[in-house]
């Protein structure tokens, strides 16, 4: 019988078939990597396939998973799909009435949770979700007293006696499934509006998992961490639909806090991260070199000047002197092996940054010391998966070259088009937005603006919308100028203001940990974020920054217009409870505009300080208000310069 | 909250405690039930951390008798109330600073080890297997109090709020089946407390564990206590359920103080 491996579901069973004896999952509990092997976890999903089937659960019903990464969690995607229903991975730190939208708008009945906190949401959220009518968690800890809720091995044992009642049921069930068949719900992050619900076919995320495999060669023999939130698309890419078309093995972390650890301890292969991660990493380390001694201090200086010189050229094979080549050498042995090392890096053959801008000193750092980063572009709607960048033409500005079997074109207005196997089906009960994002040629319209240059690779400038006029006519594109800014390790986040007006001006939050360690070395006394970030020390070494970014502007063209004329720090930090950012940490510059209109009519009218009171929401759902004086204050701009040849 | 409060597991009849001339107890009864989560308050100097060094045996009243677990004596003594499943944490942190959590944790084992102290040194025979079974069990611990990032930490270097914890766990790898609790959430910003307060809960709820604890956040207390004994002064003057001694007027008086 020829083999179909075209579901999920199917893979499952065919790498259990192949590889029934290597490692597919391993989760850190009590200490301890455990691990399930391909064949292991077929049983497991089988089960669970089975106890969902006799409580009820139908083809096209859509299952809600939520919580961390746990092998049990990516198990029951695995059984929604073999069932023929649909997981909707939701994002775990969402309060319960975030919740509330996306079980309405999927009509979720079932769901499967990691923990206690879940199962309170989902309590909480339940009286004003009418559909939702079981719900099962992982680990029992504390539900030991809850009333109308299943443990899963409770409901792995009733799915095990079903399965003796029904032996081929499940097989039955798989072997019903189609390549067409929508295989998950992941929803959008809402930057603009409400989620939408994107409906991914099993073709569509097996296309770009083959295709993302090819390019990279990867192979059963890959490891990656599991450890981004399972609602985001590069979680479900990486940890689910390459992990089943690969059969390599995912590991997932002991919790959140020990990251970390779990990356040294596991060694991944393969590897990806928002940029933020590769951010916080380097901010340790740098924090921690402060720390040592002199000649070790003066060693990493110099191997690190070494590396930044000849490091990302020995990486992509170019030709380098022989003494470069030798110190290189040297410092692979004292610095950079070691460096990879603590950094958990030290078997990484290829690993991706996407979701936003990185750095360029953030990107040649790591490429620098021997870790192959590249960039990939793609969307929730894309499987994330548009643009890959080839080994050997990294850059850090752009984002790659269309992935195999994607077709990429931009609109007149700059606007990303992209065709292609990975598309969504569809926006789920939203024909509507679906018939306004996917045009009558196929193509997918990404909302991002960009051009492609000479090397044929696509550079992103903004999102479409965004990108807005000065008065004086100038290009204004916010988001560029921000991670100009967010560039700078000092800087978390920053907003800019300036569509329509004669000037840009911008809202920066400090980064505490970095600005934090930065006063204590100077002595300087603070007792939390809004203290720290009025301090006019602070003002100071921020103002420097944002005229660095200014005089960088300066010698960009049309974007000299954009230089950053007055700025102030916020008195709190932009948070996604406070609906500020969105989950995945963009912010939501119009709503903040808004909530802080008082902010920007101060920035443009030239006041030197105004009030604010903001009312801030803390985790537990409790309120409170944070009021500060705000000092605003004017940054240096310069001259617009012809841009130096490149 | 479903567990069932049992029969009353330790009773105090009569106590008094001086030290020389001072009264730190006079004439103190009380009693603690099986499961339940009982708090000592009362202004500073009331005598409550007396009260709690009584119970575990670090103070011999010179009056009353001390009932555990139907066994009436005169006093306790440490090891004894230790060997009975009574452990402690301390009002100021009394962890090794210089070991790391994992290892801090393990002393609390220290009573169930049976191997030797050469065979310990050489690890070998039955201290290898005994230390991974206890370790398994410290491991567990850790799981449930969440502090599986800091396992490696030394005590020294964490912040406050979590070395409370580590004293918790250390507590707790005892496997007690009464906890005295001096003061866990002193000096606790809002949401250490929170943790704190749920850590505690889920003590008492998952493991049946009885709970006597000394809190100065009146909050705190009336939210997570089944019964509240209130002293002032080394005297009983409130003793029943939150809502009965918020009532009192003695112990309104006691706290807002009284014109005389």
């Amino acid at each position: 019988m020829e083999e179909r491996q075209d579901t999920f579901p199917r893979l499952l069973l065919h790498h259990a078939r192949v590889r029934p004896n290597h490692p597919a999952t391993r989760e850190k509990d009590l200490g301890i990597w455990q691990t399930w092997t391909w064949a292991e976890v077929a049983a497991e999903v089988r089960s669970l396939a089975c106890g969902l089937a006799a409580q009820g659960f139908r083809r096209g019903m859509h299952l809600a998973i939520i919580g961390d990464n746990r092998p049990r969690l990516y198990w029951s995607m695995l059984a929604a799909e073999a069932l023929g229903g649909v997981p909707v991975p939701m994002y775990q730190d969402a309060p319960a009435a975030e919740f509330v939208y996306v079980l309405n708008d999927a009509g979720i009945e079932y769901a499967v949770v990691e923990d206690q906190e879940q199962v309170d949401k989902l309590l909480e959220a339940k009286p004003q979700v009418a559909t939702l009518a079981h719900i099962y968690y992982d680990d029992p800890r504390g539900l030991r007293n809850y009333e109308g809720v299943t443990s899963f091995a409770r409901l792995q044992e009733i799915g095990r006696e079903f399965d003796r009642a029904h032996p081929s049921f499940f097989d039955e069930e798989v072997a019903k499934g189609k390549s067409s068949d929508v295989s998950g719900m992941l929803y959008t992050s809402g930057t603009t509006g409400k989620p939408k619900g994107v409906c991914q076919t099993h073709g569509a995320f097996i296309a770009a998992a083959k295709g993302g495999a090819e390019f990279d060669r990867l192979t059963a023999s890959d490891s990656i961490l599991s450890y981004l939130p399972m609602a985001w698309v590069g979680d479900h890419l990486f940890s689910y639909a390459q992990w089943l078309w690969c059969g390599f093995t995912i590991n997932c972390p002991e919790s959140g806090d020990t990251v970390m650890t779990d990356l040294r301890e596991i060694g991944p292969t393969y590897y990806f991260a928002p940029p933020r991660v590769f951010e916080n990493l380097l901010t340790q380390v740098m924090i921690r070199m402060e720390d040592a001694g002199r000649v070790k201090q003066w060693l990493f200086r110099h191997f690190t000047d070494v590396a930044r010189r000849c490091g990302a050229q020995i990486l992509d094979g170019k030709p380098v002197g022989a003494l470069d080549r030798l110190q290189y050498a040297l410092g692979d042995v004292l610095v950079y092996g070691p460096l990879r090392n603590v950094l958990g890096m030290s078997r990484i053959r290829v690993a991706y940054t996407a979701g936003a801008a990185i750095g360029p000193d953030l990107f040649r750092f790591y490429r620098s010391i021997g870790i192959n980063l590249k960039q990939l572009y793609g969307q929730t709607e894309t499987c994330a998966y548009v643009c890959l960048q080839p080994d050997g033409g990294v850059r850090f500005d752009t984002v790659g070259v269309a992935a195999p079997g994607v077709e990429l074109k931009l609109a007149d207005n700059g606007e990303v088009l992209v065709r292609g196997p990975m598309l969504l089906k569809e926006y789920y009960n939203r024909p509507d937005a679906t018939a306004e994002s996917i045009d009558a040629a196929g193509y997918f319209h990404t909302g991002d603006a960009g051009v492609i240059d000479a090397g044929g690779q696509l550079k992103i400038i903004d999102r479409a919308k965004d990108v807005g006029k000065l008065a004086g006519g100038s290009m204004f594109a916010p988001n560029y100028l921000e991670n100009k800014l967010k560039f700078f390790p000092h800087i978390k986040e920053a907003v800019a203001f300036g569509a329509g007006r004669d000037e840009v001006c911008a809202f920066v939050n400090i980064d505490v940990g970095s600005v934090g360690n930065w006063a204590e070395r100077r002595g300087l006394a603070y007792s939390g974020y809004t203290d720290l970030a009025a301090k006019p020390e602070v003002y100071a070494l921020i103002r420097e920054c944002v005229e660095k970014a200014n005089a960088e502007l300066a010698t960009e063209g049309d974007l000299a217009a954009s230089q950053i004329r007055r700025f102030l720090i916020l008195h709190k930090e932009l948070d996604p409870d406070d609906d500020e950012l969105t989950r995945t940490r963009k912010v939501r510059r119009g709503f903040v505009g808004e909530k802080y209109g008082v902010l920007i009519d101060a920035l443009y009218s030239g006041k030197a300080r105004q009030h604010i009171e903001t009312e801030v929401k803390f985790e537990d759902g409790r309120r409170g208000m944070v009021a500060a004086d705000l000092a605003i204050e004017d940054a240096k701009t310069f001259a617009p310069q012809a841009k130096a040849a490149a | 909250m479903t567990r069932p409060i049992g029969d009353v597991v330790l009773a105090l009849e009569s106590i008094s405690l001086s030290f020389g001339g001072v009264k730190a107890l006079t004439d103190i009864s009380f009693d603690v039930r099986e499961h339940e989560v009982r708090a000592i308050i009362g202004p500073n100097g009331a005598g409550k951390s007396s009260m709690l060094n009584v119970i575990n045996g670090v103070y011999r009243p010179q009056q009353g008798t001390i009932t555990f677990r139907g066994k009436p004596r005169r006093d306790m003594n440490t090891h004894d109330a230790a060997a009975q499943g009574i452990a402690r944490t301390f009002q100021n942190i009394a962890l090794f600073r210089g070991m790391s959590v994992l290892d801090n944790i393990m002393t609390g084992r220290n009573l169930r080890m049976k191997a030797t102290f050469l065979e310990q040194a050489i690890w070998w025979g039955r201290a290898r297997n005994e230390e991974l079974e206890h370790r398994r069990k410290v491991e567990e611990v850790i799981d449930f109090l969440e502090i599986q990032h800091i396992r490696r930490t030394p005590v020294g270097r964490l912040p406050y709020g979590l070395q409370k914890r580590v004293e918790l766990a250390r507590a707790l790898a005892a496997e007690p089946s009464m906890l005295l609790l001096d003061e866990p959430m002193a000096g606790m910003n809002v949401e250490e407390k929170q943790d704190m307060c749920r850590f505690v809960l889920d003590v008492n709820e998952q493991y049946g564990t009885t709970i006597v604890l000394i809190e100065h956040d009146m909050g705190v207390v009336m939210d997570i206590s089944d019964r509240v004994v209130v002293l002032d002064y080394g005297r009983k003057i409130g003793d029943g359920t939150p809502d009965e001694v918020r009532g009192s007027q003695a112990v309104i008086d006691a706290y807002l103080g009284v014109a005389h």
